[in-house]
């Protein structure tokens, strides 16, 4: 299986999620500059997160129209599996492969600190390691995570299972709707999230409970190509 | 011709920033500040003279790139 992990300038989180890949599941890992425009070779897009072009105007808003972010739509529509976290969540919600958006944090400070989360889902290529309703311990770090989306958008998340983690009851950092940390689009390959798993990958980094969303992609990957080789 | 943008969170959204600044307001003493918004402003410079060409144009930059019609609400206004 192959990944990619897309670097916007301004991106700074990529160098952890290619370490990740690499630790937790040992498959090929590419850094792709976002001035590409081919990325069929990939069989997961990862788009990291960091400050790409400096968050200016709005996070995300420039980074969706640079040239890389074509190939992601194509490699999201082919049904290949797609991951954004943190600022990769913010531009996944901007280029809409993703429904709602990020609003500045209700405490308008940025939060750097471990949460614990609920899976919501573990029907998708990136939780299914995990168990419905497991508690895991994912570390946040962002000024722009409030996710927010009318109520139409919020019965229709519902209605199909697509809120895939919230924050645990009473702890939600940045004043979320429905405590909201990440969420599919209606397919499922295409997951946005604020909180970091690249970044809990080892119990030196204080959880380890972020590995497990590696893993399910390449269990996923295995499933939907009968193959039990390590390729 | 220049083109004026103002951006601005949708009233049903909350907006941090706004509730900040009157929060700030308020703790410096201006007691009748009610609600604040908090939005963004834009100065374009268009090479063109035709208006109607302009506007359509604006307008595709404010759903395109300008505003994020999820959060926002957007407007402009046109000189010369």
């Amino acid at each position: 299986m192959k990944f990619a992990v897309i670097v916007f300038p301004g991106s700074n989180c990529d160098i952890d999620c290619y370490k990740a890949v690499e630790d937790t599941i040992g498959q090929k890992v590419d850094y792709v500059w976002h001035t590409a425009t081919d990325l069929s070779d990939y069989d997961c897009i990862l788009v990291p997160g960091g400050f790409s072009y400096g968050d200016y105007l709005r996070c995300g808003a420039i980074a969706r129209f640079a040239p890389v972010m074509n190939e992601v739509r194509k490699a999201a529509d082919a049904g290949k599996y797609v991951l954004g976290i943190c600022n990769g969540f913010q531009i996944l919600t901007e280029a809409g492969l993703l429904p709602g958006a990020l609003l500045r944090n209700n405490g308008m400070k940025f939060r750097c600190h471990a949460t614990e989360l609920e899976v919501v889902s573990n029907n998708t290529a990136f939780t299914n390691q995990y168990a419905l309703g497991e508690s895991i311990n994912i570390p946040i770090a962002h000024g722009e995570g409030n996710y927010y989306c009318d109520d139409a958008t919020l019965a229709e998340l519902k209605a199909n299972n697509q809120i895939v983690f919230r924050y645990a009851a009473g702890a939600n950092p940045n004043g979320s709707v429905e405590d909201i940390a990440g969420v599919s689009n209606k397919q499922g390959n295409v997951v946005g999230m604020m909180p970091h798993p690249e970044r809990a990958v080892d119990q030196l980094l204080g959880s380890e409970d972020g590995k497990r969303m590696f893993t399910s992609i390449l269990n996923a990957w295995r499933e939907q190509h009968g193959a039990a080789i390590n390729s | 011709m220049k083109a004026t943008v103002y951006v601005t969170i949708k009233q049903n959204v909350l907006d941090p920033q706004g509730s900040a600044v009157q929060g700030a307001l308020h703790t410096m003493g201006f007691a009748e500040v009610g609600k604040v918004r908090v939005g963004k402003y834009l100065e374009l410079e268009l090479d063109t003279t035709d208006r109607s060409e302009a506007e359509t144009r604006l307008t595709a930059m404010c759903e395109k790139l300008l505003a994020n019609t999820v959060i926002e609400d957007y407007r402009f206004e046109l000189e010369g």
